[in-house]
């Protein structure tokens, strides 16, 4: 019961703070840190345990890593290789080297001083992703750049995580001691009840076991999920892949908690790894939910967990290296933007969404104080202010647009607007259905180098067509999700192709109605069938056997001695003929308000036709290059 | 022995009295090829690499067809548009052509007193040709004046016979000789030609 009415107050100060911060244009993020702050210690108090839930809903930032992994094609990050390693590598590095310095010049020795510099370096994935994707600024070189960032930035942890220790300065605590620390700090402790089982190994071992998981997670991201995937999605029960997936996840944070990793860097890497896997959409659609639920959960617990108490004895000191973080983060920020030419406002952008501590932060000040590595009282206070700059950030944002990018709104050319989109993986193509019917469709646009996205079902289906390089995801195109992930908001053409007629009637319906600039081509079974698509507003309609069978006609009518030219006149004739009384019985369905059983009313259908194609001959009859003026 | 390729051009065959004539006339001859445009293409997707194929390797092309509009159906005019390719029958490097010979079979209702200035027609079919004449040159071929069968429309059966076998006396020339220079000289029609 207490856990439900937790929960209950979380979902319900969310679903009071966020829209409200929305409205006020404060963006979602400084709602849920406000709604935190509201329900903490130190306002309501409704809450048990603040700490006990951020390291619950750092879960949301696990999965988030997975989902950025998931979009992270190896070729992708090829592409992106100069921005990770040169803006991503600078910022890491400037980072560190000032802070680490000032650090030392307030008399830390410099082992102390290096970590503390490394783990202030890194920034807010979460948050700054967040922020991008609500200004929809994910395109814009702006958000191309955070992204190189942070994405440096999480592939940076891992070695820091393994160099950590190597700072030690004292000997490392005791196992007990270091369970208990873990059970207060780690988040996975939890979570998972396990905790660090190679704290006690020497640093080197440690070191070896890290890489070691590493390997073994990209291996069986490799080899063993496709085969997992296939067999699941074969038993077509959708809660089934949706638990396939959340296994997934907490499988791999499980066994990176367990050798002592952070369970988003598994995930991240475990992402990468399935990037390239035809289930990609489906699990982030199945993901991607879980994921909004418990950012939000943990931007709250940011929010509660904030230590008014400490910040109340030691406020000059902490504003002091909140203030000086976020301050020296924006300048090295700002110069990188100048230097690697993000255009105009796009600059501000950047420097701003990546001015603060980041949820990493938090969890290897954790592994610092298991390493012995920095004082308690460091450790407190350091979370006190990563924590602060991260609710420093988005106000900071609403200042950047409000003061600052206006500004820059003269010059058209440096607005995010204008800037040229991401790397073209959206594409403008999406085909729902890749049978014998939507790979022809396929075949041809592919022929004529137009990147189609391909969505089925049928994991057999996609096993095959795969094997001959077309790139198609598992996944069930009638849920919106999906098709956003497939790029729906961003497309121009969605063709339908699946053969079962009230699926490809739904999947309509829900791209009308969320994706009206989308032009729907769709499959249709019969006439019939033609006409409640016509009625859905499909903007192109085929009937699946009418071509073939007309072609079929053509050339039979050619085999009993009909000239080729003729007999290709007379199918195109027909087809228009067709066409027409098609049309008329449909305009006849809609007049009639009665109900027809849907049987009745094809056979009626059909005899009506063949009278319109009797009569129709009479009077259609060809004329055309009658001899008379000529030959 | 001049090789022979006729491109045959005729939308509704199955209506026409004159053409299928003919077009049996040459069929019967030994050595001609026989490109049936509407029934090879009735899609209009023509084969240029085939069809260019078929030039390189004849000597004589004939285009026939009706004279619809004082010119061809348009699935002739569709073959020269495709197939007479720059580089290929004409420009710097165009001269796969060169030296063949080109000539059209028509059949007209109109007489061959309404084919000139008095006549309702105006011009002279040597005149209307024009265009086939200018194209000839251009691709560096000779062009012939043409076979042409007048009146057709109420043409008894005998008279067809009699211009179908001129058409085979016809071809079976065309694949031993040409014309000569002085011939051409004054020659209106290539029927003139087999009967002299």
């Amino acid at each position: 019961m207490d856990s439900l009415l937790q929960a209950f107050i979380f979902l319900s100060a969310g679903v009071v703070a966020v829209p409200i911060a929305s409205r006020l244009g404060l963006g979602s993020v400084l709602g849920y840190l406000i709604a935190g702050v509201l329900i903490g210690p130190f306002a309501l108090n409704l809450l048990h345990d603040a700490t006990q839930l951020m390291h619950f809903a750092e879960f949301g930032v696990v999965m988030m890593l997975f989902l950025i992994g998931l979009e992270l094609q190896p070729s992708l990050l090829w592409r992106m290789r100069f921005p990770i390693l040169g803006m991503g590598g600078l910022q890491m590095a400037l980072t560190t080297a000032a802070i680490t310095g000032i650090a030392m010049y307030f008399n830390q020795p410099w082992q102390t001083a290096l970590a503390i510099g490394l783990i202030l370096s890194l920034s807010s994935t979460a948050l700054a992703l967040q922020i991008l994707a609500e200004k929809k600024l994910m395109n814009a070189s702006s958000g191309k750049s955070s992204f190189a960032v942070l994405l440096f930035q999480d592939i940076a942890v891992i070695p820091i995580i393994a160099i950590l220790p190597l700072l030690a300065i004292t000997a490392p605590l005791t196992n007990v001691d270091t369970a208990n620390i873990a059970a207060v700090v780690t988040a996975d402790a939890h979570s998972s009840g396990g905790g660090n089982l190679i704290a006690h190994l020497p640093g080197w071992q440690q070191t070896i076991i890290v890489v070691m998981a590493v390997v073994s997670i990209i291996l069986a991201g490799r080899f063993l999920t496709r085969p997992l995937f296939r067999f699941i999605a074969d038993s077509k029960l959708r809660e089934l892949f949706t638990a396939t997936a959340l296994m997934l996840v907490i499988g791999i944070a499980l066994l990176m908690t367990t050798v002592g990793l952070s369970p988003a860097l598994g995930a991240f890497t475990a992402g990468v790894v399935m990037a390239d896997s035809e289930y990609r959409h489906e699990l982030e659609a199945n993901i991607d939910p879980f994921k909004a639920l418990l950012l939000g959960l943990f931007f709250i617990s940011v929010g509660a967990s904030i230590d008014f108490a400490l910040l109340g004895s030691k406020p000059i000191v902490i504003m002091e290296i909140v203030l000086g973080l976020v301050a020296l983060k924006f300048i090295i920020l700002l110069f990188l933007a100048k230097l690697f030419k993000i255009p105009g406002g796009g600059s501000y952008w950047f420097s701003f969404s990546l001015a603060q501590g980041g949820e990493f932060g938090f969890v290897l000040l954790a592994s610092t104080l298991e390493n012995r590595i920095l004082h308690k009282e460091t450790i407190d206070i350091l979370t006190a202010a990563i924590a602060l700059s991260m609710v420093l950030t988005p106000l900071l944002i609403l200042f950047n647009e409000k003061f600052v990018i206006p500004r820059f709104k003269e010059d058209k050319s440096t607005t995010t607007a204008d800037e040229e989109p991401m790397e073209e993986q959206d594409n403008p193509v999406i085909i729902a259905g890749f049978g014998r019917y939507g790979q022809i469709v396929g075949r041809l646009l592919i022929g004529n180098d137009i990147p189609v996205t391909v969505l089925d079902h049928s994991a057999t289906h996609i096993e095959r067509v795969r094997r001959f390089g077309f790139k198609v995801y598992y996944g069930d195109a009638g849920r919106e999700d999906l098709l956003h992930t497939a790029g729906a908001d961003k497309a121009k053409v969605l063709v339908i192709a699946v053969d079962d007629r009230e699926k490809a009637k739904s999947i309509l319906k829900m791209a009308k109605h969320s994706y009206p600039h989308l032009l729907v081509h769709i499959r249709a079974y019969d006439a019939m069938h033609y006409h409640e698509l016509k009625s859905e507003g499909a903007d192109f309609i085929s009937r699946e056997l009418f071509l073939s069978s007309l072609s079929m006609g053509e050339k039979t009518l050619q085999a009993l001695g009909m000239r080729a030219y003729k007999a290709k006149r007379q199918a195109r004739q027909f087809a228009v003929h067709d066409q027409k009384t098609t049309d008329r019985l449909g305009e006849h369905i809609s007049d009639n308000k009665r109900y027809i059983s849907e049987s009745r009313h094809a056979q009626e259908e059909v005899l009506n036709i063949l009278r319109g194609d009797r009569m129709s001959y009479r009077t259609s009859e060809d004329h055309s290059w009658d001899a008379t003026g000529h030959e | 022995m001049n090789r022979i390729l006729i491109l045959f051009a005729h939308p509704a065959l199955e209506k026409s009295k004159v053409q299928i004539s003919l077009l049996k006339a040459a069929q019967s001859v030994d050595g001609v090829t026989i490109h049936d445009l509407y029934e090879l293409y009735p899609d209009g997707l023509i084969d240029v690499v085939y069809e260019q194929d078929a030039l390189t390797e004849h000597d004589i092309i004939l285009f026939q067809h009706p004279f619809y509009w004082y010119s061809a159906p348009a699935m002739l005019k569709e073959w020269q548009d495709l197939v007479l390719e720059y580089g290929f029958a004409y420009g710097a490097s165009g001269n796969a052509l060169r030296g063949k010979t080109l000539a059209n079979i028509i059949s007209a209702g109109g007489s061959k007193n309404s084919y000139s200035t008095h006549g309702h027609n105006r011009y002279s079919i040597i005149d209307l040709l024009r265009p086939f004449d200018q194209t000839a040159n251009l691709c560096g071929m000779n062009y012939l004046p043409p076979f042409a069968v007048h009146r057709t429309h109420d043409m008894p059966k005998e008279k067809i016979e009699m211009y179908a076998e001129l058409y085979r006396q016809l071809l079976w020339k065309l694949q031993r000789d040409l014309p000569s220079e002085e011939t051409l000289a004054s020659l209106r029609y290539l029927n003139d030609w087999v009967q002299s």
